[in-house]
């Protein structure tokens, strides 16, 4: 009788506990067919691009042959033609794209971690420290960013993808900052975390031990989105030609070339593939970005 | 709320200031100086180097910074190096380009996204308003220069209805009607471009204001005085909803800013977006300075006009 009555408690407990983050994620995505549609194209296009980039020659793609210019789609094995210098538009594109999204997961992984840690420390301690860099924060969102990173770009001397990399994560942390803080500071008056600083748990086990795991789900998402921000960000300065050196192709240095109003009209080939490759990648990752948001947030769930 | 506003434009100051420390920060690491550029074969380069000494080129940097920045509050950036000509000139030529370009395109944008907010937000759940969240959504997501690349392509090469750059056609005169036509042709593919792509935070807003004030008691008094639906939505709940939308004209601003790089670049309009990467490529290092200036003080300005709209019209938003 005292074994029923337990295996009911434990029964009824593991029915009320609530779903953990990965289940309301897994749910959400079930529930939204194009979310996870998004997900699943956009790990295959991942996993494709980096795979082809490890198998393609890039010497033998980024080899002049001014016979071949501007080969036409399907023409002598060129799957997608040739451009101005003969070189295979295919291999470039592969070439581009694993360029664009190495360079937007670094930029990612630097410019949350400082933006997480910062938007931490800012909510857990709140007062002056989270005043100081409030008010350096606001100052910086503001800005026009994209200027003063090219500014910057043609100022150093001579500069490489770290560089870039760098340069770009400096002027990305700060929205993250700023809305991690925002939910530290909430989850900051909570019990849990008066009855750890009460224990004698130091500062940092209690941020990042303590807050960090509550708000994961919260920068799942911001993670996410910050993700396809940056492809925009590297592949727009790159068309502009302010990022990656002309030697190595980006994304948005192959759509580039079709500032050449020859290669725009007549040449889609060599323009056209990169341009629909950024929107595609794009769409999906700030799709699943706002499934995510939807799990996060249990007010938008859809089931 | 008076008292928000004095703070708010107290605050700016500050950041005005170090707006400028930063850019004159910047423009110090640029190399060469404001003489390079008038250094030809036959210059002495005594000379240069005694005009070097007479515009303080060797003083320490705080008094060069006070320079810089009382000349900067006067209008006068110092002169250009590929136009020969003071640098307030030659922004001043193209300012008026960027200044039609956004006007239009902030007028495109209302005129596109606050019909498209009241849609979704009074038909909710249907399949109106999830096909304008869906645009929306899709809207925030494509690059500028991806989009106004493929419709210079579409709408310019493919089916030839407007013209891929410039401002005017050559050959009309100034002040004629077909001029200022022409102008405005020119002008509404890009402007369009920026209006399809800049949406999203309109439409969002709209549509949960007008969601929210459905449940609202000034809607229910409204409906249960008789009057029809229609007129509560756009008499009541419109003229409530509106208000605050006047607050993204400010980071409608800030967004223009950065958009007008990649827009006037692709359509390759003489605005200062492109002023700005044609400095870069000539290294027009005093039109450089000036243009992030005037950049970065727009942007406050506009962030600034945010708040204060935003804390006039809505009590709940309210800058602490």
């Amino acid at each position: 009788m005292e074994n029923k009555n337990e295996q009911t408690v434990a029964k009824l407990e593991s029915q009320s506990s609530p779903p953990t983050g990965i289940q309301v994620i897994l749910r959400e995505f079930k529930k939204d067919k194009l979310a996870l549609g998004s997900l699943i194209f956009i790990i295959l296009l991942m996993v494709a691009v980096l795979v082809l980039s490890v198998v393609i020659d890039q010497a033998a793609v980024m080899k002049i042959q001014l016979l071949e210019r501007f080969t036409e789609p399907g023409v002598r094995g060129y799957v997608l033609g040739a451009d101005e210098a003969g070189r295979d538009m295919f291999g470039q594109l592969i070439i581009g794209a694993k360029n664009s999204i190495l360079i937007a997961v670094a930029i990612t992984i630097i410019a949350n971690f400082v933006g997480i840690a910062l938007g931490i420390i800012m909510g857990y301690y709140g007062g002056f420290i989270d005043n100081f860099f409030m008010r350096i924060i606001d100052f910086f969102i503001t800005l026009p960013t994209t200027m003063i990173i090219i500014v910057v770009v043609t100022i150093i001397p001579s500069y490489g993808i770290l560089d870039l990399i760098l340069i770009i994560a400096a002027f990305q942390w700060m929205g993250t900052a700023r809305l991690v803080r925002s939910k530290a500071l909430s989850e900051a008056r909570r019990d849990y975390i008066s009855a750890s600083k009460t224990m004698g748990t130091s500062d940092f086990a209690i941020m990042f031990k303590g807050l960090l795991p509550n708000l994961s789900s919260l920068l799942i998402v911001e993670v996410t989105l910050s993700f396809a921000g940056n492809v925009g960000i590297e592949t727009g300065l790159s068309f502009l030609g302010f990022g990656l050196p002309p030697s190595t192709p980006s994304l948005g240095t192959l759509v580039s070339y079709a500032m050449n109003p020859i290669i725009l009209s007549s040449k889609w080939w060599v323009w056209l593939p990169a341009s629909i490759l950024i929107l595609v990648m794009m769409l999906g990752i700030n799709y699943v970005g706002q499934a995510l948001r939807r799990a996060a947030d249990a007010k938008q769930r859809l089931g | 709320m008076w008292k928000t506003i004095v703070r708010r434009t107290l605050i700016m100051i500050p950041q005005l200031f170090i707006l400028s420390l930063l850019i004159f920060i910047l423009a110090k690491q640029m190399p060469g100086d404001p003489f390079t550029g008038l250094i030809t074969p036959e210059t002495d380069p005594n000379v240069i180097e005694e005009l070097r000494i007479k515009a303080g080129f060797y003083d320490p940097w705080y008094i060069q910074y006070y320079n810089w920045i009382t000349n900067a509050a006067q209008g006068d950036f110092g002169q250009s190096y590929t136009f020969k000509k003071p640098v307030a000139d030659i922004i001043g030529d193209r300012a008026m380009n960027t200044f039609l370009l956004s006007l239009l395109s902030v007028i495109f944008l209302y005129a596109l996204a606050i019909p498209l907010g009241v849609l979704a937000g009074r038909y909710q759940e249907s399949f109106l308003d999830k096909t304008i969240v869906l645009y929306s959504f899709i809207s925030y997501a494509i690059p500028t220069f991806v989009l106004s690349l493929i419709f210079v392509y579409v709408f310019g090469y493919r089916l030839m209805w407007f013209p891929t750059n410039g401002t005017v056609d050559i050959g009309l005169d100034a002040g004629t009607w077909e001029y200022y036509w022409n102008k405005f042709y020119h002008l509404i593919l890009p402007a369009g471009t920026y209006a399809l792509l800049g949406t999203t935070g309109v439409i969002q807003y709209l549509r949960t204001e007008i969601i929210d004030a459905k449940t609202m008691d000034y809607v229910k008094t409204a409906r249960s005085k008789g009057i029809p639906m229609k007129k509560v939505y756009s008499r009541h709940i419109f003229r409530n909803s509106l208000l605050p939308i006047a607050a993204f004209l400010g980071f409608t601003i800030t967004g223009l800013l950065g958009g007008s790089i990649f827009i006037e670049t692709v359509f390759a309009y003489p605005g200062m977006g492109k002023l700005f990467i044609e400095s870069i490529s000539g290294r027009d290092y005093s039109v450089i300075t000036a243009l992030v200036m005037l950049y970065g003080f727009l942007a406050l300005l506009g962030s600034l006009l945010s708040d204060i709209i935003l804390s006039i019209v809505d009590p709940r938003i309210r800058i602490d």
